[in-house]
């Protein structure tokens, strides 16, 4: 934190644009560890096949073909086929893309809702900051998944509002982070000086409060977009979310569970798949910690 | 020591308001009118009229949540739409197994992710530390729902020692306390490594070796020990959260707990099930952080909590 506080003491100072000296030495760090640059890469590889996928795979995710249900992976049917005979492989390619999609969307919402509250908290501080912290804090005292399932509960089990709801239980993370980082930079002198300078609230927070705290929002986006998944697919498992004959993974399983007696891999490739993504997104995330987080340096 | 406890209690009273009013709302917020549902498919006008009359439904908002907390504080959770039984008996016949398998799970993933951390931290950069982050980040990235089936569909189908469902008997626990306790031990595992890393470089470590003491005693006396302030803060938070974590263990299991009766009755829109069962829940989770603060608040008293 403190180096960070530092970086910013000396911003007006410097005449090369310091975001582009903060980019050059975090390139550097993440170029060189290596879980982060392959966590990247796979999610990349992971986005490429949710957009292309779907028109490379050999079946459609939904056909039954009853005649031949529940068989084990082949070279037809790379993941096998399911209880109504789905190609598995197909199904997994396109649950590729819903996956991610409930992963960014609802961090999306959860970012931009708990920076706007962290930023308003930090920065005007008094009532305001009470109320909104107190607010979180009633967020934060639902244990685990229980907030986004009496969310559900309330909305109707459905994909878009597993979304909004693994939003709203994301918010409180973002406002802490955002509104700690803020009371740092809030205090430094130069803000001080900004402001002597006529610049207004408005200003302060969009050029000199947000760009200093970046880093512990993407840190945090990533690593809570792995969380998500998680979350959302439990949901969708539990039933409250996305519904059959969708391929979401959590509801393929939960789909596929009273065949797994027959057919382990009914039940085991879509949880793989699972865990396979959420992993790329927690190496990425810890990664760029490593490179972003000065308390990290080493 | 007294006043940071009072203070601690004092703050928690409006989170707890916070709570009981969402799960309030809760009811007020389920498409539909709670009168018709409460009534249940078939009632005629008068029957819903009655149930109306019957939860204050026509009193203002702010007197049906002065009854709501009346109710709460007296123990009065309302009744299943379904069963028509009390909601807290309910709770009360479930809240031992959750609180169980909650309870168990966290002192398997402290057991697991403190030992694992220390060994990762004392052998930092080697092979074993690289293996060790690696299964605690699998840990970490793996679905509850899916190692638990997983674990029913490859060890309890293929061996007598564990069931596949059910809570009660040691074979029945095992597996379950395993499918909740692992993302635990994984935190758990993460935390103590950069905890221990981070103590191991101070100076008083430096000087404890510098004085000859045997390295094992550097490392489990001197290093371990402030390694675990700030883990203790992650335990409790660990306990809370498998509390709700168990709504996934508790369905894969079929487990008889608060979360499993949460799930089913969202399914059978028995809402004041889904209210109390959350809100006693959430209630169990603020109490315990309390505990877990004035627990750190003793282990490390150089912090100041203004």
């Amino acid at each position: 934190m403190n180096e960070e506080i530092n970086n910013g003491n000396a911003l007006p100072q410097t005449t090369v644009n310091p975001n582009v000296v903060k980019m050059k030495t975090f390139w550097k760090k993440f170029i060189r560890n290596k879980p982060a640059v392959i966590g990247g890469a796979l999610i990349l590889f992971f986005i490429l096949t949710a957009l292309i996928g779907p028109h490379l795979v050999p079946h459609s995710p939904n056909v039954q073909n009853l005649a031949n249900k529940l068989n084990g992976p082949s070279a037809e049917h790379w993941f096998g086929t399911d209880q109504y005979g789905r190609d598995i492989f197909s199904r997994i390619i396109n649950g590729m893309g819903i996956t991610l999609y409930v992963g960014f969307f609802s961090v999306t919402i959860g970012l931009i809702v708990g920076v706007t509250l962290g930023i308003i908290s930090g920065y005007y501080g008094g009532k305001l900051d009470a109320i909104i912290m107190r607010i979180m804090d009633v967020l934060l005292a639902f244990p685990g998944i229980l907030l986004a399932l009496a969310i559900v509960s309330v909305l109707g089990g459905s994909l878009q509002n597993v979304i909004i709801s693994v939003g709203i239980f994301s918010i409180p993370v973002f406002a802490r982070i955002v509104r700690g980082s803020t009371l740092a930079v809030r205090k430094l002198e130069y803000i001080d000086a900004v402001k002597a300078l006529g610049a207004n609230d408005f200003r302060i927070i969009f050029k000199h409060i947000l760009p200093n705290v970046t880093s512990p929002i993407i840190v945090q986006a990533t690593l809570s977009i792995a969380t998500s998944i998680l979350t959302a697919s439990g949901l969708s498992f539990i039933g409250m979310g996305a519904q059959p004959p969708m391929p979401e993974w959590g509801a393929m399983l939960s789909d596929g569970r009273n065949y797994m007696y027959d057919a382990g891999h009914v039940a085991a490739i879509p949880g793989l798949a699972i865990v396979v993504v959420v992993l790329a997104f927690n190496i990425f995330g810890d990664g760029l910690r490593d490179a972003l987080d000065p308390k990290m340096k080493n | 020591m007294l006043t940071f406890i009072v203070r601690r209690l004092l703050q928690t009273i409006p989170v707890i308001i916070g709570v009981t009013i969402l799960t309030f709302s809760l009811m007020h917020l389920i498409p539909g009118d709670p009168a018709q549902i409460m009534a249940g498919e078939s009632a005629s006008p008068e029957q819903i009229e009655l149930m109306r009359e019957r939860l204050g439904l026509n009193d203002p908002l702010p007197i049906q949540y002065f009854d709501y907390l009346k109710g709460i504080i007296q123990g009065d959770l309302g009744n299943s739409i379904r069963s028509g039984r009390e909601v807290s008996g309910e709770i009360a016949l479930r809240l031992g197994n959750t609180v169980e398998l909650a309870f168990y799970s966290t002192v398997l993933s402290v057991f697991i992710g403190l030992i694992a951390g220390v060994i990762s931290a004392v052998r930092r950069y080697t092979f074993i530390d690289t293996f060790v982050m690696i299964i605690a980040l699998f840990g970490l990235s793996m679905p509850a729902f899916w190692l638990g089936l997983m674990l029913i569909r490859y060890v309890a189908i293929n061996s007598d020692l564990f069931a596949a469902s059910g809570w009660g008997t040691w074979s029945q626990m095992v597996l379950p306390i395993i499918t909740l306790g692992t993302a635990g031990a994984a935190i758990i595992a993460r935390m103590t490594r950069s905890s221990m890393l981070e103590v191991i470089d101070q100076d008083y470590i430096r000087t404890a070796r510098a004085k000859g003491v045997k390295e094992q005693v550097v490392v489990y006396r001197h290093a371990l020990k402030n390694a675990l302030i700030p883990v203790v803060t992650v335990v409790g938070l660990q306990f809370g959260s498998l509390l709700g974590g168990a709504v996934i263990t508790e369905s894969v299991f079929a487990i008889n707990g608060i979360g499993r009766l949460i799930v089913d009755s969202i399914r059978s829109r028995d809402f004041p099930i889904v209210q109390g069962g959350i809100l006693v829940l959430s209630v169990l989770f603020v109490v315990v952080n309390i505990i877990v603060d004035i627990a750190y608040r003793y282990l490390n008293k150089r912090i100041d909590l203004n």
